[in-house]
């Protein structure tokens, strides 16, 4: 969509204060059975076509999970979520694998143009290559040649899984592995599709990588799993945009992502979460249980977290750095608005292993409304991790009395010649900072807007360009008549 | 033209503007000066609708319109532009941006078609140089770690770029040294003309050394005691409030 559409475009939205992502699409659609036991993971295999390896892995992570007890450590509430009352499959009926985007569902293509992401590659905005995923499948890759002359794999992971299973096989679990927490386990066990990156050695990707995933059916989970992999000296960055449609039931979304950086590999993976939040009185939204895990393998290797949350009715959502090789380097950076009656437990992990290690934490969490922010983080430093080096910043917005900010720091450092440093603050949009913006000419949201797009400025430089102005507009959205 | 009548204000049940009468006819610079504690700030805030300053009683209109039921966005779109005494900072947002929105959201108020940031960075350099301000000061956050001078001469680039109708300009001259108070002075001499009117609110007589202005008004307990030509405030200067205004 053109720039200018699609501002106008916003700003009806926030005229009309919708969420303007919330249709729905009419498409048949192919379901498993409700419910979830054995069968079903056989089942989605089966639809899959998979090797007997990968449903061996599968019934081995639905062993694990159900033996095990859903957390209930996050600062959120929620009612009991009956797994049995949902759908694990559901893909839009087609009758073979499309081979081009000619072969997609011409509607299909029409909901991520209303979306704003156009497949056909002609149209797309130049550089970023996209993985479209539609409830349980991907449904087009963009650009599969051009990065194909350099090596890169980027396509589903049901695909990856038969055209480069080997890869599959040595990378998938190895950083989240099936048992690792209870959201992961069930993923494991009836994961649908999602996207798989390989960059081999010495290449830097000629594009930015993007996956687009939207919700459609109702009562269906998503369960995506992505997969990157960066060879040693290769660069790529990814991005990943979600919606969903306005319902009033809730729906789960628990996806697995894990990277790979080998020696000095820089991977850039970057979130704008825009799940349905549900709406001021907290009926219906996703609830986003997702586990985020990268592996700086290699020596200098980075691997760098952005996040913008502004949907979901729940998030939990810990994206992390396993800091093994020397000198290797870890980032996250978060902004996760919580309004209505939202509520937000998130954060990361960031834990030094090699020798020279670094990390920087940067969170920005805006409570308004009735809704709940929390950051949580560990930054754990092993013995060896000599020279390791953290530093956490963890700001707080809250506007309004009825929302609430929290704080939940650890730290476990083991390793005398570290340093970790700390800095935390909360604060109000002060009248005075309205009243300035306003008697420029600004209204009372524009004044937010820019107010809390200044307050997450340090965040939102990390995102790719067009993702940046994205997800400012979204900030100020998401906020809208929170003040006042 | 700014018409103020008998306009009474109060902040938490405190009344403190108790019947201000006041014309600044288009074209013309008044100043308001008056000891501290007169109400000076309330009437710019109480104009330009701050929100804790209630209106009790009176009226004030501009060019017609009652700006006392505007909110304070919409009396920036008609033109009424507040340089305040204390400007506020803005973490993390920058000057361009913030001056951008500003200019973008008034002429989009006022039906006019938005500027690019093409066009607005040369506008804003036309505005900068014409100031002999640094360009600098379009990069930086607004007002973040900006001297009190600094902050001063932000407000009346502020000014420049939105090309006010009428602006209040709340104690401009506190705490400017002579060459930054010279450049603030500038800035309003440029803008006058006949589409533009001013109230300069000033303890001191030496900014009207510059800006020389048509009227002066001394308040003090919420009301205006005395009006005059410029003359008045070299009075003021040279033998104090009370003895002028007995």
């Amino acid at each position: 969509m053109p720039a200018v559409a699609e501002t106008l475009e916003t700003l009806k939205s926030t005229q009309e204060g919708g969420y303007k992502w919330g249709f729905h699409t009419d498409i048949e659609m192919e379901f498993a059975p409700k419910g979830l036991n054995e069968d079903i993971v056989r089942f989605i295999s089966a639809k899959k076509n998979e090797p007997a390896w990968l449903l061996e892995w599968r019934l081995k992570a639905f062993a694990i999970w159900q033996k095990m007890e859903e957390p209930d450590w996050a600062a959120v509430n929620y009612p009991k979520i009956d797994y049995q009352d949902a759908f694990y499959y559901a893909a839009p009926k087609q009758k073979i694998a499309p081979k081009s985007l000619d072969e997609v569902d011409p509607e299909l293509l029409r909901t991520y143009e209303k979306l704003g992401i156009p497949l056909r590659e002609q149209e797309r905005l130049q550089g970023i290559a996209v993985d479209a995923v539609f409830d349980s499948v991907s449904v087009a890759t963009s650009y599969k040649e051009r990065l194909g002359k350099e090596g890169v794999i980027f396509c589903s992971i049901s695909e990856a899984v038969h055209n480069h299973p080997e890869l599959v096989r040595q990378y998938l679990g190895s950083v989240v592995p099936q048992g690792d927490n209870y959201f992961a386990a069930l993923n494991s066990a009836v994961f649908t599709d999602g996207s798989f990156v390989y960059i081999p050695k010495g290449v830097r990707c000629p594009m930015e990588l993007s996956t687009y995933f939207r919700i459609n059916a109702q009562n269906t989970g998503q369960f995506e799993r992505t997969l990157i992999i960066a060879e040693a000296g290769s660069h790529v960055s990814y991005l990943e945009g979600c919606t969903a449609p306005q319902r009033d039931e809730n729906q789960l979304h628990a996806a697995v992502v894990e990277l790979v950086a080998m020696d000095d590999a820089t991977i850039k993976y970057s979130t704008v979460q825009n799940w349905y939040p549900g709406d001021s009185e907290g009926r219906g939204g996703i609830y986003n249980f997702v586990t985020k895990r990268g592996a700086c393998r290699g020596a200098r290797s980075k691997i760098s977290w952005t996040q913008v949350e502004t949907g979901s009715a729940i998030t939990w959502k810990y994206p992390s750095c396993i800091l093994l090789g020397d000198d290797s380097v870890g980032e996250f950076y978060s902004v996760a608005v919580t309004n209505n009656r939202q509520q937000a437990d998130t954060g990361t992990k960031m834990w030094h292993i090699g020798k020279n290690t670094r990390s920087t934490i940067v969170s920005k969490g805006i409570s308004a409304g009735q809704g709940q922010n929390t950051y949580r983080g560990l930054v754990k430093i092993s013995p060896k991790a000599t020279g390791a080096r953290n530093f956490t910043q963890c700001d707080s917005l809250l506007i309004g009395d009825q929302c609430g900010a929290h704080t939940v720091p650890y730290i476990e450092n083991r390793c005398m010649s570290a340093k970790v440093e700390h800095e935390a603050t909360t604060s109000r949009i002060a009248e005075d900072q309205l009243f300035y913006c306003r008697a420029r000419g600004l209204n009372q949201e524009e004044a937010v807007g820019l107010i809390v797009n200044g307050f997450c400025r340090e965040v939102l430089k990390e995102l790719p360009m067009e993702f940046a102005v994205e997800a400012q507009k979204l900030l100020q959205i998401s906020l809208e008549g929170s003040v006042g | 033209m700014l018409k103020i009548e008998n306009l009474t204000a109060e902040i938490d049940g405190k009344q403190i503007l108790k019947g201000i009468t006041l014309e600044v006819p288009a074209g013309e610079v008044h100043a308001i000066m008056g000891p501290n504690g007169s109400g000076k700030s309330t009437l710019s805030y109480v104009l330009s609708g701050r929100e804790g300053y209630e209106v009790t009683g009176g009226s004030a209109t501009f060019n017609g319109q009652d700006i006392l039921a505007m909110e304070p966005e919409d009396r920036a779109a008609t033109g009424l532009f507040l340089a305040f005494q204390y400007p506020v900072e803005l973490p993390g947002v920058g000057n361009a941006n913030f001056m951008r929105t500003a200019l973008n959201a008034i002429r989009r108020a006022r039906g006019e078609a938005e500027v690019d940031a093409m066009q607005f960075l040369k506008l804003s350099r036309a505005k900068i140089k014409a100031l002999q301000m640094s360009e600098d000061m379009l990069k930086r956050n607004v007002n973040v770690g900006f001297s009190g001078g600094e902050k001063k001469r932000n407000e009346v680039l502020q000014m420049a770029l939105l090309e006010p109708k009428l602006a209040i300009l709340d104690e401009t001259d506190s705490g400017l040294d002579i060459d930054a108070l010279k450049i603030v002075a500038d800035g309003v001499n440029a803008m006058r003309g006949p589409g533009f009117s001013a109230l300069v609110i000033t303890h001191y007589q030496r900014l009207l050394d510059h800006i020389t202005p048509d009227r002066v008004h001394v308040l003090m307990g919420g009301r205006i005691v005395k009006s005059g030509g410029p003359e008045l405030a070299h009075a003021l200067e040279a033998e104090g409030y009370a003895k002028v205004a007995a």
